[in-house]
């Protein structure tokens, strides 16, 4: 699947390895989550209300459309947070935690 | 008294400003940034380890986005200055700040407020599929990453930045499907006097114009979006031309906005007044001509306290540092504050031009079907909100917050309450000002409530 954002340059930077729901993926230091997920896939993360596929919106910190959660629980706005090795992120919350999606 | 604290908030063209006039011996400045980086999003800079230059970042702006980011990296030297840092609260003379999990509390004797703005957003159906994004959102990408928010994408939406970031993307390399204005070309012909009279940035204007026309790009006015096609993502965007016909663009991102709209939650949590602005179709806080608010000890410079621009911007801060000075009883050259405050003047012609040249097409809401998404936070319909408003008698828009969740989202109404005035307004026969404002609640954005605990 081919992601929804296009890097236009500034490619010379250092790898960073990371993780989408389980699924390995590779970004550049000093990316955004949202533009290290997006440059791999379309979505974001699930919609509360809905189940719909979100994928961000004003990528300034204005919208709080983009918040995806870490294996851990913990929660990130995916246009201000900066992708670090070994991020495992997810685009549901993790299993068990409440309140779960409401889809 | 001497050593007054005056906490600044936005390092942006109006903040740094204010900041740079208030620096010196005699008070304790604290300038506080949501952004890691000076700049605000219109000088925002890519993270460290990036290579472009300031040219082809900022185009024509590039000297004066230097020179800001120069003078901040000076001041920080000079002032506390708090980059990464959320001001989330404004109680008695307090402002509330997160940073990296560790929360503080400011007690200031002076608040100069420049948080500057968004998009203005207005729905359509299909506005919430992923790969929709606002027009400073799609710039951001740009900016700040050197990414396009699509490989082909369609701007549709109205104002001087919908042609200034499609010429961006443009210029970057990316494919633009087509730049939509909902404005009649005739609007912006009718107001050629008033547009002159910010000569040079209508020459810009003009120039994005050309280029976009010269690489080719469709390019129509009087547009109406119907919806955006596709389901997992963007395929298509579907309009009306000013003739009635329908078409169609294929696409897989649209950039939309139709306007800007001012960032006002603290100084509505500072208990500033507020009054409805008809052109702008939003409350903004009402200030005197340095920008003092009607709250004793704050003040607002920039686009959060009406849109203005970078350039006048920059005024706003200097004149509100200004009236931050005079307040304490220290000298400020009556010459220079007279010079400052006639430009300030000078560019409100521009701007009114501007605002009769590109309104914001209200219809858009006010018309929209029942089903049409208004409030993407909570999935609100515009269905909903008329229903509020007629079955449940919600007159006002706090009422109909409350009776059917629009605007009590994660985004506080940011992207909706504008929209939603509009529904109701016209669902009620009311004018816009009529249904009242949303007011402002703390924390104006998500704060981990481990932290807000510990307040």
């Amino acid at each position: 699947m081919s992601g929804q954002f296009v890097r236009l340059g500034e490619g010379e930077r250092a790898a960073v390895r990371f993780s989408v729901d389980g699924r390995s993926l590779s970004a550049l230091v000093g990316d955004t989550v949202m533009v290290a997920m997006l440059l791999a896939g379309r979505k974001l993360r699930t919609f509360e209300f809905g189940g719909e596929p979100r994928a961000g919106f004003c990528l300034m910190g204005a919208c709080q459309d983009c918040w995806v959660w870490l294996a851990d629980g913990r929660q990130l706005r995916a246009c201000t947070a900066y992708v670090e090795e070994g991020m495992a992120l997810l685009t549901a919350p993790p299993a068990g935690r409440w309140p779960a999606n409401a889809s | 008294m001497a050593g007054e604290r005056v906490v600044v908030v936005g390092a942006g063209p109006a903040g740094v400003r204010a900041a740079e006039v208030l620096a010196g011996p005699r008070l304790n400045v604290i300038l506080v940034d949501e952004n890691p980086a000076p700049g605000g999003r219109i000088y925002q800079q890519p993270p460290p380890g990036f290579s472009r230059g300031y040219r082809q970042i900022y185009g024509f702006e590039a000297g004066k986005a230097e020179r800001l980011h120069a003078t901040a990296r000076a001041l920080a030297q000079r002032i506390d200055y708090r980059p990464s840092t959320l001001a989330w609260n404004v109680y008695e003379k307090v402002l509330y700040v997160t940073s990296g999990g560790v929360h503080d509390r400011i007690p200031f004797d002076a608040l100069v407020l420049a948080p500057g703005a968004t998009d203005l957003v207005l729905p359509f159906p299909g506005w919430t599929k992923p790969g929709v994004y606002t027009l400073g959102g799609a710039q951001v990408a740009l900016k700040h990453q050197g990414c396009a928010v699509g490989r082909r994408t369609v701007f549709i939406g109205t104002g001087p930045l919908l042609y200034l970031v499609a010429y961006q993307y443009l210029a970057a390399g990316a494919e633009v499907a087509g730049v939509l204005d909902t404005s009649e070309p005739e609007l912006a012909r009718a107001q050629t006097l008033g547009l002159l009279s910010g000569a040079t940035t209508f020459a810009k204007g003009l120039f994005y114009y050309w280029r976009l026309k010269a690489a080719k790009v469709p390019m129509l006015g009087g547009v109406r979006p119907l919806d955006v096609v596709g389901e997992a993502g963007v395929e298509a965007l579907r309009c009306r031309d000013a003739a009635g016909q329908e078409f169609q663009v294929a696409a897989d991102a649209v950039a939309m906005g139709f306007g800007l709209r001012s960032e006002c939650q603290l100084a509505d949590l500072a208990q500033c007044a507020f009054h409805y602005d008809q052109p702008l179709r939003q409350w903004l806080p009402t200030v005197d001509e340095d920008g003092q608010s009607t709250t004793p000890g704050v003040y607002l410079a920039g686009d959060g306290r009406r849109i203005v621009g970078a350039g006048a911007a920059e005024v706003g801060g200097v004149l509100a540092a200004y009236a931050v000075l005079i307040d304490f009883g220290y000298p400020v050259s009556l010459g220079t504050h007279r010079f400052w405050r006639a430009h300030a003047q000078n560019q409100n012609t521009f701007r009114r031009a501007l605002e009769a040249a590109f309104p914001p097409p209200v219809d858009l809401a006010a018309e929209a079907d029942d089903g049409t998404i208004v409030c993407r936070c909570e999935a609100a319909a515009a269905g909903e909100i008329r229903a509020a408003a007629r079955q449940l008698g919600a007159s006002e828009i706090n009422r109909a917050k409350a009776l059917c969740r629009v605007g009590m989202g994660r985004c506080q109404g940011r992207y909706c309450a504008v929209a939603v005035q509009e529904v109701l307004a016209a669902a009620l026969g009311l004018s816009p000002e009529a249904i009242g404002r949303l007011r402002g609640q703390a924390p104006v954005k998500p704060v981990p409530v481990a932290e807000a605990a510990d307040a």
